[in-house]
């Protein structure tokens, strides 16, 4: 049996308690809202992108579970930064570990790997890679796009 | 706040002497289950019942020495195949005190009767203009389908408003009535609240401007006694998973001249009398509607298990019912930050409710934890969700087994899940 502790940790308590980069983000030029019908859970994600293809700035707002809320607080602070090609390959490890398909890519993630234990609890993957698939969208569909992860 | 009822032990479930919870119980099996290393308490019955031994062991002998096709072969097995399904007909007209067996209609469920109607009556009656009043505590079941025919026809759909407690408000109901309203489709109880209609009232408000009544029992027909004749409904349908019965079987209810003056639903076998390439014959009614073979051993499961009601009485279910609601209801208003969504006077076994800062899939989550299933979501119910400012609910939903431990599990689960996120 899965302990809960596994997968509420402290790190994903605190921050669905106080989200970082919790704010719309008046220079975003990508931009896109990720919707679970099944649960309700719901956020957009913004992104300030430069042209040699950084993230300069991220940002999310919306409601959801407690997963939902920590991993895209804690997605935004990752992916800060970072290229968008780097933040694709991010969340194709991050996919990978809550979805159990390779617990060992855990070491490449930092504090995501706190997000593990979520592959014991297979309905809630989609609350853990919501704000990650709104990511993905934004980066992909630019200005305006949404996705739905049902 | 009472301290009294910390624990409800076997003495003081003050279960009546007709009515023993735990030897109901030994009639289903997976109750003896556990989930997660703790004793399954199921507390999901508006999404499904579980099934008592009686139900299986009906479908099993189906199975096992009647299986055939009803109403065409000639040999023994089809007659008696045939005589089963048939006579799962007349139960449940029986059970809802329906005229005649030939009124009730086996669909797969209340989905499906609901559409029936709007795709079959509705599209031979509602013109422009005309108007389809709803309620704002609709299913989704109840909601689409009657958009989806607004939309054909060029009618209008209105909305009943509820007030705070999940109540409609029968004022703004009369107000909406008028000449263009062809049909009320309402929620005999409402899934999401518990809230019982005053669908009587509601089918005598109708009939006096005319329009027909469509009365979802989806969540009504496990929980009480339900009179048709005396009701007067157009139309009722209830789905048999939610009453102990099979997924896949329910039905239609629908007065006997408005379903002989009905177009057919699907065409094909057993709902035409003869077929030629210029002319088809429709069957008399209900088979009209039974285009196909239809789900044979769910009509006798569904049969089964509407008998299992009866012999323990649907009265003494409702009391029973009522007496751990009443339980369960004191005990959650005892957590602190917790709010009761549906607080109608008179309610069904569903108790929905959020917890202040915490999702309702979290408090689902580590209730599992604890072996103690509910649904949290917004009950395909989104319309009543922003009525009430919430995105979603967690509902523990009551049927016949449910007892006063299982509250007190629920209540200590509640508490478990503020220290997780306290």
């Amino acid at each position: 049996m899965a302990e809960l502790r596994d997968l509420y940790q402290d790190i994903i308590l605190e921050h669905s308690k106080r989200p970082r980069n919790y704010r719309a983000l008046e220079a975003a030029n990508h931009k896109a809202e990720g919707f679970n019908p099944l649960c309700g859970d719901h956020f957009t994600v913004y992104l300030d992108v430069a042209e040699n293809g950084e993230i300069r700035d991220v940002s999310f707002q919306g409601s959801g579970c407690a997963i939902s809320k920590a991993s895209a607080s804690m997605m935004t602070q990752a992916v800060k930064g970072k290229r968008t090609e780097e933040a694709q390959k991010l969340f194709e490890k991050f996919h990978h570990v809550v979805t159990g398909k390779n617990g060992s890519e855990a070491e490449d993630l930092g504090k995501l790997a706190a997000f593990a234990g979520v592959s014991e609890y297979p309905v809630r993957v989609k609350c853990a890679t919501l704000a990650w698939h709104a990511l993905r969208a934004a980066l992909e569909g630019g200005k305006q796009a949404a996705v739905s992860t049902e | 706040m009472t301290t009294v009822a910390n624990t409800a032990s076997r003495q003081q479930s003050f279960a009546p002497a007709d009515f023993d919870v735990y030897k109901i119980r030994a009639d289903f099996p997976i109750l003896a289950r556990t989930v997660n290393g703790k004793p399954l308490v199921y507390l999901d019955n508006a999404a499904t019942t579980q099934k008592p031994q009686a139900v299986i062991d009906a479908m099993i002998r189906y199975y096992t020495s009647e299986n055939s096709n009803i109403h065409r072969g000639v040999h023994t097995l089809s007659e008696q195949a045939t005589e089963s399904y048939e006579q799962g007909r007349v139960t449940v007209q029986r059970f809802l005190n329906a005229a005649e067996a030939r009124e009730i209609v086996f669909v797969r469920g209340a989905t499906e009767g609901i559409n029936l109607v709007a795709q079959t009556w509705g599209r031979a009656n509602i013109r422009h203009g005309d108007e389809i009043v709803i309620s704002a505590m609709e299913h989704h079941s109840n909601i689409v389908p009657w958009q989806i025919l607004c939309e054909q026809q060029g009618a209008n759909l209105r909305v009943v408003p509820v007030n705070d407690s999940g109540e409609l408000i029968f004022e703004e109901f009369e107000k909406l009535l008028s000449v263009k309203t062809r049909l009320v489709a309402m929620a005999h109880v409402s899934n999401a609240l518990g809230t019982v209609n005053p669908v009587r009232r509601i089918v005598e408000a109708a009939h006096r401007v005319n329009a027909r009544v469509l009365i979802d029992g989806a969540q009504a027909a496990p929980h009480m006694k339900i009179d048709l004749r005396a009701l007067d409904c157009d139309f009722y349908v209830f789905s048999g998973h939610k009453v102990y019965a099979p997924t896949g079987i329910g039905i239609l209810y629908g007065k006997a001249e408005l379903l002989e003056a009905m177009p057919p639903y699907q065409g094909g076998g057993d709902m035409i009398s003869s077929v030629t390439f210029e002319k088809t014959l429709y069957n008399r009614v209900p088979h009209k509607f039974e285009a196909g073979t239809p789900h044979v051993s769910g009509a006798i499961g569904l049969g089964a298990a509407l008998d299992y009601v009866n012999r323990i009485g649907i009265e003494r279910i409702a009391r029973h019912e009522k007496q751990v609601l009443a339980y369960g209801t004191r005990r959650l208003q005892e957590i602190p930050g917790l709010r009761l969504i549906g607080t109608a006077q008179e309610k069904e076994g569903i108790l929905s409710f959020v917890l202040e800062n915490i999702h309702p899939h979290d408090i689902g989550t580590v209730l599992d934890q604890e072996g103690i299933a509910i649904r949290t979501g917004h009950h395909c119910a989104q319309p009543l969700m922003d009525r009430f400012g919430v995105p979603a609910t967690a509902r523990a939903s009551l049927a016949l087994y449910n007892t006063m431990e299982e509250m007190d599990a629920l209540a200590n689960g509640l508490q478990k899940v503020r220290e997780v996120f306290a």
